[in-house]
């Protein structure tokens, strides 16, 4: 059949410059290792145990949701709601301590199940665009999790749960190490699983993917919920860190910095391919780059900015990847 | 006027003031990235008259349009309107300059006001410079019944039908002050009372000088409305002149690229000579498949061993024939059933569970997923079964990839080339190999190949013959003639969605094919084993 | 045949996933939609205005049971709250209509608020003038990004609320500075003055909704706004200035933005640093409680109104209760917008299935 299909001569790329493929595929990494290098000789204390302990402390959040994240917009989706997924799991921990602490997990990653559930549910039964299914549990997340916490900020004693956030394998702190094991098993994962490579593929070509007979909408509720889970397992260790329970501010914008750990780790909005390494380097970037700011006394501000040109930078190199 | 006495009378001198065509093509090309769409194409239109545009997918038809609108630039040759040299940055200037189009699917805003519709970018103002909505209502009231549409003009668009819809958009673009009016398959949705309609403009067109480009696959259309046509084949030009000096036969030959001299079965695909042996019971029996524009009554039967050629034109709905049969499309009505049991819900995962697998006609939009390897494009539908605890066994998919790229011949540097950098040929033999991993008892292709090289096509017909001697039953839809009396058994002929005739045994000739395609004279359709009880009562 | 035993296990081995995919027959109301039925009537009254038929009886009842909530001063606080996130909205309502989304307003209208307090030392012109060149630039930028170079206006206008927030911290040494804005001057008064009681910023907001209601409605450019959200491939095919209008749109969202933020800044007597965050958010939610849809081409300013009032009004209803804490409030929020959203989503297949090719 002739369609006619309408071609939106009206865009024009600004210019038609491809960016060398190398940059493309390892600038992140590139960038990441100038940073570092860049601080090893111009930045006092910074290649220090401590100070990379620390700064790998502070990103293991990010990366965690990020993960999920990456999925997510592996299927041409994004999930707006995984700040309050944190929040809701945060808030549920606490009241569930009394019954032992694998019962209080157990119900806070659940938490996060759900939520990524009615996300999933929404997106790919209803057909809802990504982005309005996850704003309405970004709004309503947050106000179940404070509910649920009846607005206060809880302090947690249990020991176990502090040892989560504070204890460490090796000299590895522990919640690096899960952010590690949860990069490995979300590379496994989308590398040799039947349901990662349906993930990729359902991102790719959507209806290629249905006429070879994939089950679309499952597969993208389940990336939905893994996403979900992931975002309530840190916001468990974000919570253990500050040996709080603090749902109204937990995991605030917290979509913004995994969405920007995704696209700057090269994963393309538009779906149909998954970075994992590339999303933790993202996530890196972007913590390396405000303390390396930080450290040389440059405010926070122009962390901010210097982040905005770099999400429009990779974006853009991206985008000339993809066109046509 | 008579257009070869035009182009004498330009050739014998300047003197002679002969009006210059209304518009003109000269030698125009296009290339898009490793496809020449149109290649050195020429193309006059007179003032006043109906001009057809025809040819098969590919011959370059969208694209000269498309540049005669102004959506695309030429790559070479030179556009005039009135003897004026032109240049049209957008479709904007191309409208501005009098050159109106219909495109085949409705291309308005369906959720504006019909009204809103038929004046966007033009509305008519009151003294404040805002709109008048009552005289733009009013006036698009007016202009709509010329057009045989009675609406309210504030009702939005998508409200209307199909056919409605397709006025409203004629009515703009009429109401532009066009020179030019070009229709891309203005009738494919319409029905039959919407068509007269539409030819009643036509005939009001051309009374006011106004020149109209008519694409259609359908016959009696052009015949019914056109004065002149152009031929196109493969982006290039390959005949024009006056509609009543061909005829039909003649026509869908030179689309077709075909002498109509009767050519027997010489041995210029790679089909073998012998037909197969075809199993008594079909494997799968469709009656009566229904949906409302496109299919309209279609009965198949499909036995192991046979390969069964779907033949039509355009929009014929062998296309949607074929997805249906294999769980893509949605059905109004109809039944099919595969090994004997009737498929309750039939979707793509069950077609697949139960057997049947469909190579679409469009290879990038629903076949292959370009940023994966060729490895996981051939594995792709059979994950389930190369995992275990859905941890995919790398073994056992490199096993199975290595063997269909040797035995299909796939040239890619490794099993981890992007399927997207494959060439045409090579995407169409994953996507094959995709299937056959599957073991599957039918095997539908759609236009296998279409847009692949010389050598790719001859292992694909090789191949399909061969499928077909080891039991598979193969339903082959294909645009190229040859292709069709060769490969195929037996060939339904399709047209408006229903079932036109079957050729079996000696009847599959490219003479009774063509005949049977330019809706000539029936091609004795004869019961076979097929039941063609398809109602052609409502075209 | 010998490739096809490759898979080395019988077929029964693995069965394929059963697929919930397709609808296999007729999917249910696939009836052709060529007739305006009643229902169909109440359906697309209930799209495009179901904010106010559910806002209407919502204030009646809440008139009866709560006293304190039917009084002047509530009425008059509710919407001086309301207006800047009513201001805000109509901006994003615009981008909404063509398909894009603007998540910068929250950084923008800080933005704007810090920019009015720094510029009101000289003046009232100065303190209007400053936000609006700096927050329209943002708004510009953005366009530039999407409508010319392309980009995803997700990711470029999350960029910029980094951005935006960036030089907000800039300006104010990483938040320590608030700008005041001085006393009883005519700026202030901008902010804080009243007719009748009701104050200037309500009064600012409604004549924007009026003008912006009126472009919208009955000029050129505001059908171009509502053709390419319906279609911008037909949009271009008609020859319609797509990309200018994109462009526009994303600018007057940074203007409309930037202005909520400058007059917000005058009420509240100095530039709020924190301010703002997560306010996009609510806008959006605003403007699709609204009935606006996000997939663009449909949606009107009235609706964005009363869906920022719808908001509002709810948030002080929990506030009235007293009971209640009110977190309560998003999660009635987040319901309604799943309300909304989901039988939009029905209402429009609903429409657009006689559409459908």
């Amino acid at each position: 059949m002739t369609t006619t299909q309408p071609a939106a001569t009206a865009e024009r790329p600004l210019s038609k410059s491809r960016a060398p493929a190398w940059f493309q595929e390892y600038g992140v990494y590139a960038a990441v290792a100038t940073l570092l290098v860049f601080n090893a000789f111009f930045t006092e204390h910074f290649l220090t145990v401590d100070n990379l302990r620390t700064q790998l402390i502070q990103v293991a959040p990010i990366v965690i949701v990020a993960l999920g994240m990456a999925l997510v917009i592996g299927t041409e989706g994004v999930d707006l709601s995984v700040g309050s997924a944190m929040a809701l799991s945060a808030a549920l921990l606490p009241l569930y301590l009394g019954y032992g602490l694998v019962p209080a997990l157990f119900i806070a990653l659940l938490a996060g199940a759900a939520v990524g559930a009615v996300n999933g549910t929404l997106v790919s039964v209803v057909g809802l665009q990504p982005i309005v299914a996850t704003l309405a549990l970004f709004v309503g997340g947050r106000g179940i999790a404070l509910v649920v916490a009846d607005g206060q900020l809880k302090q947690i004693t249990n020991p176990d749960v502090l040892a989560l956030g504070t204890g460490s394998f090796l000299g590895v702190p522990l919640v690096v190490l899960i952010a590690g094991v949860l990069t490995l098993a979300v590379a496994f994962l989308v590398q040799r699983t039947t349901f990662g490579r349906q993930v990729v593929a359902i991102g790719g070509n959507r209806s290629a993917a249905a006429l070879a007979g994939l089950p679309v909408k499952r597969v993208l509720t389940g990336v939905y919920v893994l996403c979900g889970v992931l975002a309530a397992l840190a916001g468990i260790l974000a919570t253990a860190r500050l040996t709080a329970s603090d749902p109204s501010s937990l995991g605030n914008l917290m979509e913004l910095s995994a969405i920007t750990a995704v696209v700057v780790g090269g994963t393309p909005l538009s779906g149909g391919s998954i970075r994992v390494l590339g999303t933790v380097a993202g996530a890196l970037l972007m913590q390396l780059l405000t303390a390396t700011l930080v450290k040389h006394n440059l405010p926070d501000s122009t962390a901010q900015m210097a982040q905005a040109v770099i999400i429009i930078i990779a974006v853009y190199v991206a985008r000339e990847r993809r066109s046509r | 006027m008579k257009p070869p006495e035009a182009a004498a009378s330009a050739a014998a001198g300047r003197q002679s003031p002969a009006p210059p065509p209304v518009l003109e093509a000269r030698g125009v090309s296009k290339h898009f990235p490793g496809v020449v769409a149109l290649d050195d194409v020429s193309f006059t239109l007179e003032a006043g008259e109906t001009h057809a545009l025809v040819g098969e997918n590919g011959a370059g038809k969208s694209t000269l349009i498309k540049v005669l609108t102004g959506v695309h630039r030429p790559d070479g040759g030179e556009l005039r309107l009135s003897g004026q040299e032109v240049h049209f940055a957008r479709p904007f200037e191309a409208q501005q300059a009098g050159i109106s189009t219909i495109y085949q699917e409705v291309n308005l805003v369906p959720l504006l006001s019909v009204a809103r519709n038929v004046f966007l970018g033009r509305e008519p103002r009151n003294r404040f410079r805002l709109i008048d909505f009552p005289r733009m209502n009013s006036e698009a009231a007016a202009l709509l019944d010329g057009f045989g549409v009675r609406v309210d003009p504030r009702r939005p668009l998508h409200t209307l039908g199909v056919g409605a819809q397709q006025m409203v958009a004629l009515a703009r673009a009429v109401s532009v002050n066009a020179q030019v009016v070009v229709m891309d398959e203005p009738t494919s949705s319409l029905e039959p009372r919407e068509v007269e309609t539409l030819f009643g403009v036509i005939a009001d067109l051309r009374r006011q000088g106004i020149a109209v480009v008519y694409v259609s696959h359908r016959m009696d259309e052009l015949y019914r409305v056109c004065d002149r046509v152009t031929v196109l084949r493969d982006g290039r030009h390959i005949h024009t002149g006056d509609l009543a000096e061909l005829d039909r036969m003649q026509l869908v030959s030179m689309m077709l690229g075909r002498e109509i001299t009767e050519v027997r079965r010489h041995g210029v695909t790679s089909f073998s000579q012998e037909g197969h042996d075809v199993e008594r019971r079909p494997v799968l029996k469709a009656e009566g498949l229904a949906r409302r524009h496109q299919l309209d009554g279609i009965s198949l039967n499909l036995h192991p061993g046979e390969v069964l050629g779907l033949g039509g034109l355009l929009g014929s709905g062998r296309s949607e024939t074929a997805k249906a049969l294999a769980g893509a499309l949605t059905l109004d009505a109809g039944k099919i059933s595969i090994d004997g049991s009737v498929q309750r819900r039939h979707s793509s995962a069950s077609a697949i569970r139960a057997g049947i697998s469909l190579l679409p006609e469009d290879r990038k939009a629903e076949g292959v997923v370009p940023g994966l390897s060729v490895r996981e494009n051939i594995v792709l539908a059979a994950l389930p079964r190369l995992s275990r605890a859905g941890i995919v066994s790398r073994g056992r998919q490199d096993r199975i990839v290595e063997i269909f790229m040797k035995r299909l011949r796939i040239k890619a540097s490794s099993p981890e080339q992007k399927v997207g950098e494959l060439s045409g040929g090579n995407q169409q033999k994953v996507l094959l190999a995709r299937w056959l991993c599957l073991e599957p008892k039918v095997l539908l292709l759609d236009e296998p190949t279409r847009g692949i090289d010389v050598g790719a096509k001859a292992e694909v017909q090789a191949l399909i013959d061969e499928l077909a001697q080891q039991g598979l039953a193969v339903l082959l839809i294909s645009s190229d003639i040859e292709e069709l009396i060769e490969g195929a058994d037996r060939i339904l002929v399709l047209r408006s969605g229903a079932s036109a005739g079957e050729l079996t045994g000696d009847q599959v000739t490219e003479g009774a094919l063509l005949e049977a395609l330019a809706d000539h004279s029936p091609a004795a359709p004869e019961a076979g084993t097929t039941e063609n009880a398809g109602e052609e009562a409502a075209r | 045949m010998k490739l096809m035993s490759a898979l080395g296990s019988p077929k029964t081995a693995a069965p394929l996933p059963s697929a919930p995919l397709g609808k296999g027959g007729p999917s249910p109301g696939s009836a052709p939609a060529s007739q305006t039925s009643g229902k169909d009537r109440l359906a697309s009254f209930l799209q495009s205005q179901g904010a106010l038929a559910i806002l209407i009886p919502l204030i009646l009842i809440s008139s009866f049971i709560y006293p304190t909530f039917a009084t002047l001063d509530n009425a008059r606080g509710v919407t001086v709250q309301a207006s800047f996130l009513a201001i805000v909205a109509l901006g994003v309502t615009m981008v909404i209509i063509t398909g894009g989304i603007d998540l910068s307003v929250g950084s923008v209208f800080a933005l704007g608020g810090v920019l009015a307090a720094w510029a009101s030392q000289w003046g009232m012109i100065p303190a209007l003038l400053v936000p609006l060149a700096v927050c329209g630039a943002i708004g510009a930028v953005n366009g530039l990004l999407i409508a010319r170079a392309g980009m995803a206006p997700f990711i470029v206008t999350l960029a910029s609320l980094l951005g935006a927030r960036g030089l907000l911290l800039a300006i104010t040494d990483e938040g320590a500075t608030t700008y005041l804005v001085p006393k009883d001057s005519a700026f202030a008064t901008l902010g804080q003055g009243s007719i009748w009681g009701f104050g200037y910023p309500i009064l600012i907001a409604l004549a924007l909704f009026g003008v912006i209601g009126v472009v919208l409605q009955r000029t050129s450019f505001g059908q171009t706004v509502f053709a390419v959200g319906g279609s911008k491939d037909a949009a271009t095919l008609m020859g319609l200035p797509v990309a200018r209008v994109r462009m526009t749109v994303y600018l007057m969202s940074g203007l409309l933005a930037g202005l909520a933020g400058a007059i917000n800044a005058a009420r509240l007597s100095s530039g709020v640093t924190i301010i703002g965050v997560g306010m996009e958010l609510d806008a959006i939610a605003a403007v699709v409680i609204g009935g606006t849809l996000l997939i663009g081409g449909a949606g009107s300013v009235s609706g964005t109104l009363w869906g920022v009032l719808l908001l509002a009004v709810i948030q002080n209803l929990i506030n009235q209760i007293g009971s209640l804490n009110s977190s309560y409030q998003s999660v009635v929020s987040g319901g309604f917008l799943i309300l909304v959203v989901v039988s939009q989503r029905y209402l429009t297949a609903r429409t657009r299935r006689g559409a459908a090719p």
